[in-house]
């Protein structure tokens, strides 16, 4: 056997490269005495060695290691989707943890091993190569969410986190097999080119593992029926954790769904009534559940299942211009959710707070500029214009109402409508409602302020110049096809 | 007494196993027996893999490759699973599951 | 065919084990009293809950066995082949064994392997 076809190219892996080995870094100077302070800096610094990488790579269309990594557009919009959730999630983290007492290097290293699971899972033709990038992505998310160890909750999240998200493996790892049956193939464009014959010979197979792998990747982007974990993990996992899960899982499982149903099984026709009963119960339920939370951190984990179901909207569509309006859409969410979480952050390292409605009250008269980002963000959530959110739902719903699903953009409108209400009680009680006590000081610093301002920039961005912003992505989503 | 199983009394084999873990995940009220259903899923997986590189992809390996993988990764969850489980035990001084729930819902 | 001995083989073994309970069941004499059923051989009742103080050294050392062992699993396959890829082969694996050896670094600066 040789290796000549195989093209094993390291160069290609750069991005990769450079995350791991500053991670490694950070744990290895971190069991030094003088080396503990490191963490964050050298964090910061693989995230942006990483994204100058991928930028560099942006315009090529290579694959490598027998086609289990591919670095097209596709991938370098994903990856620096993941490299921006990290280096703003890093930025808020530093300052919440020293607050906590938790600052501990190891989180930075994990911060980044995650990501690099995210990376791998966005780059790669072949559902093995996803499978390993999606656990080395979750693994440490398990740790992370239960990173804060002498608080009950954080050690519940991650319990929870962990069992469910394990459950979720062996359902997609079944799935996988099933499909590995079928085919006697793991390489999606084997699968693509030879779809037909598959399901000729092997239907139930074909199907049972494309089920199996849709309720897989369902439960990681929180979509419903298999949402349960996500409010409970959201609450109890630290809050700059909360702020990356929000995010980067998220985007990452999308990355590997559109990879696996809109080139793998692109002639799956079956698949699009299952994706609108998810998508149609997934929008439905994060939001009218997200009315009823008293927990700022539980409205917004229903208000990401929300989200997803948006995004599940657009996949549902498929084709490419549908699925390049939801790849728009989740540039722009992670822009204002973590903007909101940034916020939310600063306000949880006070003392004593839990994160609720009531902590808000008279957060307008004492620092009146964070509540009006607060506020930006919140309207950007919600979709008002001429914010990201508005456009991105604008192109999902008019995508899905020119593909002839004119319910499903109904009830897309109709849910939004019903978000605009939780996501201003948010806004009414920071500058509306009369406080009882006086609102507790919040420390700033320059690593806070830069977060606020790229979160802002880029929410608003997005927003004021839609139509440059929605053919690159519709340019990087072609890149495959 | 001529029997040789075929493919579908493999699958059937590794389905049983398959909801045996199920169960198990939804059932046992011990963390670490969460765990081991946990094990048992991705284990009916991998030996899933090995029935259809054996019927399947004859002369390849790829399906006893992902097998290895598997047990690379599931040794990897349960390690993190039992660092979680010993933390909450510090905490709480038990692993039960239906005693962790002091999140809403 | 060959089933029928496995099926001989669990038939014995049944009926071995089986077979010495039901014969002490039968013929032993069975008369309790307070003195013998107390517990002997240095067994004391037990006091108090008898839950013993995790040594949670235990837990890390059979962790880093878990972890190595799956390392060498991994060897055994690469052994067997990588002398026809050449010098690349060699490199991957290096790195490999590198990366695993950064965690045991990390796992003995941080104490784990000194708790006897």
């Amino acid at each position: 056997m040789n290796l000549s076809g195989a093209n094993i190219d390291f160069t290609l892996l750069l991005p990769e490269i450079s995350l791991a080995i500053c991670g490694f870094a950070i744990l290895l100077l971190g069991v030094t005495k003088r080396g503990k302070d490191f963490g964050f800096g050298l964090g910061l610094f693989g995230l942006i060695a990483a994204l100058a990488f991928t930028v560099q790579q942006w315009g090529t269309l290579e694959t490598g290691f027998f086609g289990m990594v591919t670095k097209d557009g596709f991938s370098s919009l994903y990856n620096i989707i993941f490299l921006l959730a990290g280096i703003i999630s890093l930025l808020i983290a530093q300052t919440y943890l020293r607050a906590k007492k938790i600052d501990k290097p190891e989180y930075y290293a994990l911060v980044l091993f995650s990501i690099l699971g995210m990376m791998v899972m966005a780059s790669s033709y072949d559902l093995i190569i996803i499978f390993i990038g999606l656990e080395i992505m979750s693994i440490p998310l398990y740790v992370l969410a239960g990173f804060h160890r002498f608080n009950p909750k954080s050690n519940e999240a991650g319990i929870k986190y962990f069992i469910i998200g394990a459950f979720a493996s062996g359902f997609l790892l079944y799935g996988i097999a099933l499909v590995y049956g079928a085919g006697a193939t793991t390489d999606l464009r084997l699968i693509a080119a030879n779809y037909h014959s598959m399901a000729q010979q092997a239907p139930l197979l074909l199907y049972a593992g494309v089920a199996l792998i849709l309720i897989g990747f369902g439960f990681k982007v929180g979509a419903v029926p298999f949402h349960m974990w996500a409010p409970d993990v959201y609450q109890g996992a630290p809050t700059p954790v909360t702020a990356f899960f929000s995010v980067g899982p998220k985007a990452a499982g999308f990355a590997a769904l559109m990879r696996i149903l809109d080139f793998g099984f692109d002639s799956m026709d079956e698949i699009q009534s299952v994706l609108w009963i998810l998508a149609v119960l997934t929008m439905a339920v994060g939001n009218i559940l997200a009315l009823f939370q008293d927990n700022i951190k539980r409205m917004l984990a229903y208000s990401s299942i929300a989200h997803a179901g948006y995004i599940l909207v657009a996949l549902t569509v498929g084709g490419e211009g549908a699925v390049a309006s939801g790849l728009y859409y989740l540039l722009g969410y992670t822009f204002f959710n973590l903007g909101a979480f940034a916020i939310l952050t600063i306000l949880d390292t006070r003392d004593g707070t839990d994160s609720r409605f009531s902590e808000l009250t008279g957060m307008a008269s004492r620092h009146p500029f964070l509540a009006t980002l607060l506020a930006i963000f919140m309207f950007s959530l919600a979709g008002f214009p001429p914010t990201a959110g508005f456009f991105g739902k604008l192109y999902i719903f008019s995508g899905a109402v020119e593909g002839g699903f004119i319910w499903l953009a109904i009830i897309g409108v109709m849910t939004s409508f019903v978000s605009v209400y939780y996501y201003l009680r948010v806004v009414v009680a920071c500058f509306f409602t009369k406080a009882d006590h006086p609102f507790q000081q919040v420390a700033m610093n320059p690593y806070l302020a830069l977060a606020l301002i790229i979160t802002a920039v880029g929410a608003l961005g997005l927003g004021l110049f839609p139509s440059s912003w929605i053919d690159l992505s519709r340019q990087a989503f072609a890149s495959f096809l | 007494m001529s029997f040789s199983p075929e493919l579908h009394h493999w699958l059937i084999l590794s389905t049983i196993l398959f909801s045996i873990g199920i169960y198990g995940v939804l059932t046992r009220r011990n963390a670490v027996g969460v765990l081991m259903s946990v094990e048992l899923l991705l284990n009916s997986a991998a030996m899933n893999f090995l029935i259809f590189n054996h019927y399947a992809s004859k002369p390849f390996i790829d399906g006893a490759i992902m097998a290895l993988f598997i047990i690379a990764v599931a040794a990897a969850e349960a390690v993190i699973a039992m660092a979680l489980f010993v933390a909450i035990f510090r905490s709480r001084k038990t692993v039960d599951v239906t005693q962790i729930n002091t999140l809403k819902g | 065919m060959d089933y029928f001995f496995v099926a001989l083989f669990v038939g014995m073994a049944f009926a071995l084990v089986g077979g010495g309970l039901a014969i002490s069941y039968l013929v032993a004499p069975n008369r309790p009293n307070k003195v013998k059923s107390q517990p002997y051989e240095c067994g004391e009742h037990t006091v108090g809950p008898s839950w013993v103080h995790f040594n949670v050294g235990y837990y890390l050392f059979a962790l880093l066995f878990l972890v190595f062992d799956v390392e060498a699993a991994f060897l055994y396959p690469w052994a067997l082949v990588f002398r026809e890829f050449g010098l690349i082969a060699l490199f991957e694996v290096g790195i490999f064994i590198v990366i695993l050896l950064f965690a045991l670094v990390y796992a003995w600066k941080k104490g784990v392997l000194e708790w006897v």
